[in-house]
């Protein structure tokens, strides 16, 4: 243990050791959020085909264009992400510091634009609960409807908070050069982490947008 | 507390002793000791509920508390009992302390994470516990919908919160588990040399890594139905209570493999070194802990059988429960086969290892019973089923943690705990616990419902038996946690290996220096590789 890098924590043997265990790390912990969002899915799997009139009625209330504007954004994210990284392994401090900077302004902007089709939604009366308004005799399913697409984008805008909480605390260590090609684990886990977070959007954003709108 | 014997050497229980040296530690055996305190206080709280429940029953009439009392009661049992001593106890507790240990570790892969997850687990009790003294909660451990999201006047919120945010601790420790086992094995230290205690423990892993985070997402969406109107559960908006049951026992029918599975890890290793024998086909047994962690998740509708879900679900269901028996007849036939012709000694935790396999194989027979369609119809929420689970769950399950507790007890400690007490403890434990469980069979199969607190008068004969079994269970299990503490400062000094087993955390000092290993070992052999004259191998 002599030459135990700074970067090196006492449990390992060597750096690579550390490297593969991080990464098995953030892929078993993204197993886990799979298991996690499979269970709502499953339930909306199981409503969406039970109750296909409602939620088309429901899902035609989604607003297509900022759903599809916000998919662009969070894939460009996830571009700008990957550069990042490409970064970090290359050991170039400015390119970290620029696309993470982007990467987080693209979440910021999706949240953003969530946050603006949550406003509507209010306005309109489609949040669940006693001011649930909706002109249709199936309006009791339709709110179920919006039961999900709250729980579930919901929950995806969580992940995505946490995720820019993630890139702004990488963006100080990049700063501070922390990064090198020796050296860039976190940026590689955290890219795992907002990729998966993205394709858990590659999968809502059909779900609830577009198949539920064409169900019947 | 080395001070009688040989000169002052540094180990993990010395490296400091200020409450912050504890608080913050990430040394994963200290954080074994911090969740060994912590789940010892929900156990007793888990007990006195019980004896409570107990004492109610006494009587056939509602002497002692009202029902809604009593609602009360077993559903607080049943939380701190499975997800705040149970699901922890083994892998939180033992696994901690002796996966790093028997791999050759000198830590976890994630040392902070784990010392986070002892946190979460805090955090997580805080909750149940303030919810339980506030109020309380009666929906049952089980948490059915439409009654805990639309009915139950109780602390439903608070209690599931506590559920959900304790369910992360044990993803963590999970998590941690199958990515040290798969990254940090010594030089040499191949899959099939490794203890079959880290391969329960990896199975185990396995289920908490993927059954955990559906429970936490089931349990999540009955809380913002409570509390936000979000009605994904609500028969009025069309939703459907059933699909609760059927996510919830997704995780909760592999849940009760959490328990079980770390639990017969330790069996192995207590049967393979009270009877010094290289455990009989040691392959087998070690897939079939995997066996039944996959098997364990496809058999959840036999919680579901009188519950509207279709005839033929149920029929696949109860074929694919069956399928569990063979895994779990295969260790045990496997544990017998290492008995015969080995050298046995009758040691504290080789008794445990004995009560484990008996109550085991009751608890696991009476479990084809209720996997059989019609039987279940019959014997569906009645003390049948409450007896079945306790056998599995208690007999088995605490056996097992007791067991492996008193074997590596002096290792964690460096003292012995005293042998006589011990002996006497496990057979008290093992008197107790059948006097109190297997009347419940038969207050079953008579017909006698689950969860209510009152009863006809001719039913109380087999209860006062049941609740006089839980009064010796009680003392049997105040017994280990006096001696356990006596044993602390006036236990005798134990060597590095008392038992003379295998297994490199055997090879450490006890207690084991906080690195764990001066050098990383390099492992030549297979695990149990007892030396045993030759004519006696068999």
């Amino acid at each position: 243990m002599a030459e135990h890098p700074s970067t090196l924590a006492h449990q390992f043997d060597d750096v690579e050791q550390q490297h593969e265990a991080s990464n098995l790390g953030m892929w078993v912990f993204l197993i886990t959020e799979i298991m996690f969002f499979g269970g709502v899915f499953t339930l909306f799997t199981v409503y969406v085909s039970a109750y296909p009139e409602a939620f088309a009625q429901g899902s035609g209330h989604l607003d297509l264009a900022l759903g599809t504007v916000n998919t662009a954004v969070l894939l460009g994210s996830s571009f700008t992400m990957a550069m990042a990284v490409r970064s970090a392994q290359t050991g170039r401090r400015n390119g970290q510091v620029v696309y993470l900077l982007l990467t987080m302004f693209l979440g910021l902007v999706f949240l953003g634009i969530k946050a603006v089709e949550y406003l509507h939604k209010f306005e309109q009366h489609l949040v669940p609960g006693p001011n649930f308004s909706f002109a249709s005799p199936l309006a009791k399913n339709v709110q179920l409807f919006f039961s999900f697409y709250f729980a579930m984008t919901g929950l995806h805008a969580l992940h995505m908070i946490v995720g820019v909480g993630i890139l702004a605390v990488l963006l100080v260590q990049a700063w501070r050069g922390r990064y090198t090609a020796d050296y860039c684990t976190p940026v590689e886990v955290s890219g795992l982490y907002w990729h998966f977070v993205d394709i858990v959007w590659i999968f809502l954003f059909p779900f609830l947008y577009l198949v539920a709108r064409h169900a019947t | 507390m080395s001070t009688s014997v040989g000169e002052w050497r540094q180990h993990y229980l010395n490296a400091g002793y200020s409450v912050r040296s504890w608080l913050l530690t990430t040394d994963h055996k200290r954080i074994a000791i911090l969740y060994l305190a912590s789940i010892t206080l929900f156990f007793l709280l888990g007990g006195v509920l019980a004896g409570l429940l107990r004492l109610e029953l006494l009587t056939p009439h509602g002497d002692l508390v009202q029902a809604e009392t009593y609602n009360k009661l077993f559903t607080l049992h049943g939380i701190t009992m499975i997800f705040f001593f149970l699901i922890p106890s083994i892998p939180a507790v033992l696994g901690n302390f002796l996966v790093p240990m028997m791999i050759g570790a000198r830590d976890l892969a994630f040392p902070r994470l784990n010392l986070a997850s002892w946190y979460v687990y805090v955090l997580g009790g805080s909750f149940t516990i303030v919810a339980a003294v506030t109020g309380g909660v009666d929906t049952g451990w089980t948490f059915y919908t439409p009654y805990s999201s639309t009915y139950a006047n109780t602390n439903v919120i608070l209690t599931a919160l506590g559920v959900f945010i304790t369910g992360f601790s044990s993803i963590l420790t999970g998590l941690n588990f199958i990515v040290t086992i798969h990254k940090m094995r010594a030089p040499g230290l191949t899959w099939s040399r490794l203890p079959l205690f880290i391969w329960a423990h990896y199975a185990t892993s396995l289920i908490m890594v993927l059954g955990t985070p559906v429970l936490a997402v089931t349990i999540l969406l009955v809380a913002l139905e409570r509390g936000l109107g979000i009605g994904i559960f609500d028969p009025v908006l069309g939703g459907d209570p059933v699909l609760f049951q059927h996510l919830f026992w997704f995780y909760s029918h592999p849940a009760v493999y959490i328990m079980i599975l770390p639990s017969m890890g330790v069996v192995s290793e207590l049967i393979a070194c009270f009877s010094r024998k290289r455990i009989f086909g040691y392959n087998v047994v070690a897939f079939s802990s995997l066996m039944i962690a996959a098997l364990g998740f496809l058999v959840w509708g036999h919680h579901m059988f009188v519950s509207s879900q279709s005839m033929y679900a149920g029929m696949i269901f109860s074929l694919l429960s069956f399928l569990v028996a063979i895994p779990s007849a295969i260790k045990v036939f496997n544990w017998t086969a290492t008995l015969y012709k080995g050298s046995i000694a009758y040691q504290t935790p080789m008794l445990y290892a004995f009560g484990f396999i008996g109550l085991f194989t009751i608890g696991g027979l009476t479990g084809l019973f209720l996997a059989t369609l019609a039987v279940d119809v019959h014997v569906h929420d009645t003390y049948f089923v409450v007896a079945h689970f306790h056998y599995i769950m208690v007999g088995g399950a605490i056996m097992g943690y007791l067991g492996g507790l008193h074997f590596w007890w002096p290792k964690m400690t460096g003292r012995m705990y005293p042998e006589g007490w011990a002996r006497v403890a496990a057979a008290i434990l093992f008197v107790g616990f059948n006097l109190t469980f297997f009347p419940q069979f038969i207050l079953g199969f008579l017909g006698m419902p689950r969860r209510y607190h009152v009863y006809p008068p001719e039913w109380q004969i087999l209860n006062v038996l049941s609740s006089a079994g839980a009064s010796i269970l009680g003392v049997g299990y105040l017994l280990p946690v006096i001696y356990l503490l006596w044993s602390l400062r006036y236990g005798a000094i134990a060597g590095p290996n008392p038992w003379g087993a295998t297994g490199l955390e055997w090879q450490t000092p006890s207690p084991p220096p906080t690195d764990n290993f001066e050098k990383t070992p390099v492992v030549t052999e297979e695990a149990y590789a007892y030396s045993l004259p030759e004519a006696s191998r068999g």
